[in-house]
Order: structure tokens, then C-alpha cells, then sequence
């Protein structure tokens, strides 16, 4: 609005009106600092390399288009996807393989958990000892130890395993694979649980017990529930930590993800193998990380001021 | 029991000086990831805090594949893609073999992974850290290089040495893996010493005992160091 529309010139009206803001200034362009072009630089990269991969897929499985065809369009998809027509499948049943090792190996190691908390945390000397004796060797040595020691050493005690009639249990490397996992997973949720409960305040305990509630209800009723809010995050970790971790049974011939994506890799020497393996983990993973993000910001709404 | 001391005995007869060969082999795999490792990590920290967000963008993108992927597959995709992308590029300059060393695609996938936890543990060091600090620092005319040099590092070490050194006990035993791709390392050696000599809970119980040993030793350095990194805190 120009100056000349608000009432006469040199009158009174336009000598107190008010003047018109200026516009904001126009946005000017951030300057390229050597954070930004470095930032930009890598990022560019990774898309760079995600175009290569999907490319690189595209190009394996001889994905093209071809013009002139005879459909609606006078373009069309070809493809020869002939690895994954053949390996496809089993990609996706090693899939199911690796959430089942994880999902089984994950309940018993909390049904196992359970009571060497108790067990670590108990007043008494022996049972304590073991219990500290058995988190350490477990969160001590690497799990592909453990693995070989439960899956190769059970040969040496064949013939006493056969005498109790075991030895079908540990002849399988599934069975042995469960039971490293579930050893090893529980010796972590034991610190985990245990981590929870030691931190939850002692006033909680005193105030229970000054109005007069017994130990158990204490425990079940007031302690439990705050301390698995506290431990929903390590909990988490630990679910991914073991699949990522279930990747070596495929060295003891169990076909899970990984197993299936190196027998195929073996056979065709097709190195996509290895991309969609880290494709499918990288879903997996993520989607469960950010599951949980949900889960918790669910479960802790009432904490949330 | 007399035949077990024979087995672990070093020389002919034995397999101790095979598995201490391993015991270096894993030791020095473990000592030389650490550096590249805490390099990234605390770069990615950097970026990772910084105010322009591609490179924050990019950093997260980082860390989020490395800490996605099992550390098993970090391996292969290093070791095997690593292979086939250098045979490939070779292969244009003319007929070449070559083969990636082992030892230098565990040392890079376990950095990768290493740096990508470590710069989590940099970061929230970082957040620790008051704002003060580097007001104060502002105060008395320190510039960026010296502000972090003279006064954040050495505050930054004393916070992040705790998750870090988890990391650490988490590196030493992620050096397992690279006996799957060839390297001699202590679960090599145990593997061919149980096949040889059918006495696999034996050698797998010594690597075992071995890899504790060698956390309990890791667990004396930290402290030391946690003492060191703390030596100008007022004691309680």
C-alpha cells in the first residue's frame, strides 16, 4: 500500500499512519561451509551407492526394459531372475528359521533368567557364587565359543550321553545351537533384570513394608513392574543383539538366513546373495527397533509429563 | 589328566604354542580395529552432532547399517564384496589376481562396527557435558580446536570410557569371528587342535578360559584408566 492512498498529502492522517512493515528478507541461500559440502559430499555417496546396489540387483537378475512390445504399452519389463526363482524360497525359509532360533532361544532364556536373578541376588554365599560364576563365563567368551564348545565338545562325553540316553539331543545342531543361545541370552537378562530391580529406590521397599505389606507382594505388586518398565530398553537390545548374533549357526549347518545365503553364495558364487542377505537383517532389525520405540513410548506414557 | 598337560604342552607334542600363536593373532586383531575404530566413532560423534543436517543425515545412515547388520556379515560382505569389487576394477587395467587379506577385512569390518557403536557412546559423553563448559571456554578466548583439546577431550574420555570399554570386551570377542574367513586365531587353532586330537571340550574349554583371562586382563587395564581418566575429580 503506498503512501499516497492513506488520506491527503502532508495531512495530519498521513503524517501518523503507521509505515507498512518491510517484507521479511528474502531467504538467501545457506553458504557452503566445509561441514555442508563435506555432509552433502557423503551423503551423496550413500545415495550413490544405494542406486549402485539396486543397479547392481536389477542388473543381476537381467532386469530390462523393452520397447516395442506387443501389450498395452508399447514398453515392457523383462527379467531373468534366476537365482532368486531358485533361491528365493529358501531365503525366506532360512528367515523363518533365523525369528525361530531367536523367538525360542529368547522365552527360555527368560524362563531361565527368572530364577538366577534370584540366584545372583540371594544372601546366600554358594548359590550367588554360581550364579556370578555362570553370568561371567557367558558374557566372558565369544558365543561362537560357545557354540563349538557345546556343539563339538558334547562329543567328547558320547558315550556317558549315550548312557543316559542325551546323546540325540546334542547330535543335533539345532538342539545345541537352542541351548547356547538360551545359556547365553540368560546369562545377559539375569544382568539386565538384575540391573532393574537394584535400581529401582530403596524408599519404594520401606514404604511397602511400613504399610505392611508381605515381601512377595512387594516384589510382585510394586517392584517387578517398575523394574521391567526400566529394563524394556536393554530387553530390546538384547532381542537384536541375538539375531544378529544367531548369523554363526550357520557355521554348525544350521540353514537360517545366513546359512542359506552362503550355501547359495557357495553354488553360484553370486555375490547378490550377500546383498539381500543384509537387506532382509537391515529390515528386520529395524523394524523391531523402531517396534519397541513404539511398544515403549506405549507402555511409559504415564512417566511422560 | 597327564595326556591333557601333553596336548597343551607347547612344542611337538602339544598345541600350546599353536593356540598362544591364536592368542596373539586375536590380541593384535583387537589392539588394531581399536584405533581406526575410536577414530570413526569419534568423528562420527562430531558429525553426528553438528548442526548441518546432511552430515548428520549421513552419519545416522552410518550407523544405522553397521549396527543393523550381524557382525558376521559385515565380515563376508567385506571380505567377499571387498574381493569382487577390486578383482572388478583390476580386471580393467588388465588381468590381475588378487586376493584381500583376512587380517585386513576383520580389521576393517570390526572397526566399521566398532566405530559405529563407539560414536553412540562419544555422543552422549558429548550431551554429558555441560554447556558452560564451552561458554566458559568462549570466555577465555579458546578457539574451537583448543576448546576441544584443552577443555571436552578430557572431560569426553572420562565419560565415554565406561561404554567404551564394553565396547572393547565386545571387540575382543567379535575377533571370533574372523576364524570363519581363514584367520588363525584362537578358535582356529582350538578347531584344528580338536579335530587332530578328538578332544574337542578340551580345546574349546581352554579358548573359552582363554578369552576370560584375557577380559579379566582388559577389565585391570580399564580400571587404571578410569582412575587415570578421573585423576582430576575431588575424591568423596
Amino acid at each position: 500500500m503506498s503512501d499516497a492512498s492513506i488520506g491527503a498529502p502532508g495531512s495530519y492522517v498521513q503524517s501518523q499512519a503507521i509505515q507498512a512493515k518491510a517484507p521479511p528478507p528474502s531467504p538467501t541461500s545457506r553458504p557452503w561451509t566445509p561441514t555442508r559440502i563435506v555432509g552433502t559430499t557423503w551423503l551423496t555417496l550413500w545415495i550413490v551407492s544405494g542406486l549402485g546396489i539396486v543397479w547392481f540387483l536389477l542388473n543381476s537378475n537381467s532386469v530390462a526394459l523393452v520397447f516395442g512390445g506387443e501389450g498395452l504399452l508399447p514398453v515392457s519389463l523383462t527379467h531373468n531372475a534366476k537365482f532368486l526363482t531358485k533361491y528365493g524360497e529358501k531365503f525366506v525359509s532360512g528367515f523363518i528359521i533365523t525369528l525361530k532360533l531367536v523367538g525360542v532361544s529368547m522365552l527360555l532364556g527368560v524362563l531361565l533368567s527368572i530364577p538366577m536373578t534370584f540366584m545372583r541376588m540371594s544372601k546366600n554365599r554358594v548359590l550367588g557364587s554360581i550364579a556370578y560364576g555362570y553370568v561371567y563365563f557367558f558374557r566372558g567368551t565369544p558365543l561362537l565359543a560357545q557354540v563349538f564348545l557345546i556343539y563339538y565338545g558334547a562329543g567328547t562325553f558320547r558315550e556317558p550321553l549315550e548312557s543316559v540316553d542325551l546323546w540325540w539331543f546334542f547330535r543335533d545342531a539345532w538342539n545345541c545351537a537352542v541351548l547356547a543361545f538360551t545359556l547365553n541370552t540368560a546369562a545377559y537378562q539375569v544382568e539386565i533384570l538384575r540391573g532393574s530391580i537394584e535400581n529401582i529406590a530403596r524408599g519404594q521397599w520401606e514404604a511397602a513394608s511400613a504399610l505392611g505389606l508381605p515381601k512377595w507382594v512387594t516384589f510382585w505388586k510394586i517392584i517387578l513392574p517398575q523394574a521391567l518398565i526400566v529394563s524394556l530398553r536393554p530387553y530390546g537390545n538384547e532381542i537384536i543383539l541375538m539375531i544378529k548374533g544367531s548369523a554363526i549357526v550357520a557355521i554348525i549347518t544350521i540353514y537360517d538366513l545366513m546359512g542359506e545365503t552362503r550355501r547359495a553364495f557357495s553354488r553360484t558364487y553370486d555375490f547378490q546373495a550377500y546383498v539381500w542377505a543384509a537387506i532382509a537383517y537391515l529390515v528386520m532389525v529395524e523394524t523391531l527397533r523402531r517396534a519397541w520405540d513404539r511398544i515403549e513410548a506405549r507402555l511409559t506414557r504415564h512417566l511422560k509429563r | 589328566m597327564n595326556e591333557f598337560f601333553t596336548l597343551l604342552s607347547f612344542g611337538d607334542m602339544g598345541w600350546g604354542d599353536e593356540i598362544a600363536l591364536g592368542v596373539v593373532m586375536t590380541v593384535s586383531l583387537a589392539l588394531a580395529s581399536l584405533p581406526f575404530g575410536l577414530l570413526l566413532g569419534f568423528l562420527l560423534a562430531l558429525a553426528k552432532k553438528s548442526e548441518e543436517p546432511s552430515l548428520r543425515a549421513a552419519a545416522n545412515i552410518y550407523t544405522t547399517i553397521f549396527r543393523g547388520l550381524p557382525e558376521l556379515l559385515t565380515l563376508f560382505l567385506v571380505y567377499y564384496g571387498g574381493q569382487i569389487l577390486i578383482q572388478q576394477v583390476l580386471a580393467l587395467f588388465g588381468e590381475f589376481y588378487f586376493e584381500v587379506n583376512a587380517f585386513l577385512a576383520g580389521m576393517i569390518a570390526l572397526s566399521l562396527v566398532f566405530s559405529s557403536y563407539a560414536s553412540e557412546a562419544f555422543l552422549s559423553a558429548f550431551r554429558a557435558i555441560n554447556k558452560g563448559q564451552y561458554e566458559g571456554a568462549n570466555a577465555l578466548g579458546l578457539g574451537y580446536v583448543q576448546t576441544m583439546r584443552l577443555v571436552i577431550l578430557p572431560q569426553l574420555v572420562g565419560l565415554s570410557l565406561p561404554a567404551l570399554s564394553n565396547l572393547w570386551l565386545i571387540l575382543l570377542k567379535e575377533t571370533s569371528l574372523v576364524s570363519i574367513i581363514g584367520l588363525a586365531d584362537i578358535i582356529r587353532y582350538s578347531n584344528m587342535a580338536a579335530r587332530t586330537t578328538k578332544e574337542p571340550f578340551l580345546f574349546f574349554s581352554v579358548a573359552c578360559m582363554i578369552y576370560l583371562v584375557l577380559a579379566v586382563i582388559s577389565s585391570g587395564g580399564i580400571s587404571r584408566l578410569d582412575a587415570w581418566a578421573k585423576r582430576g575429580e575431588i575424591s568423596r
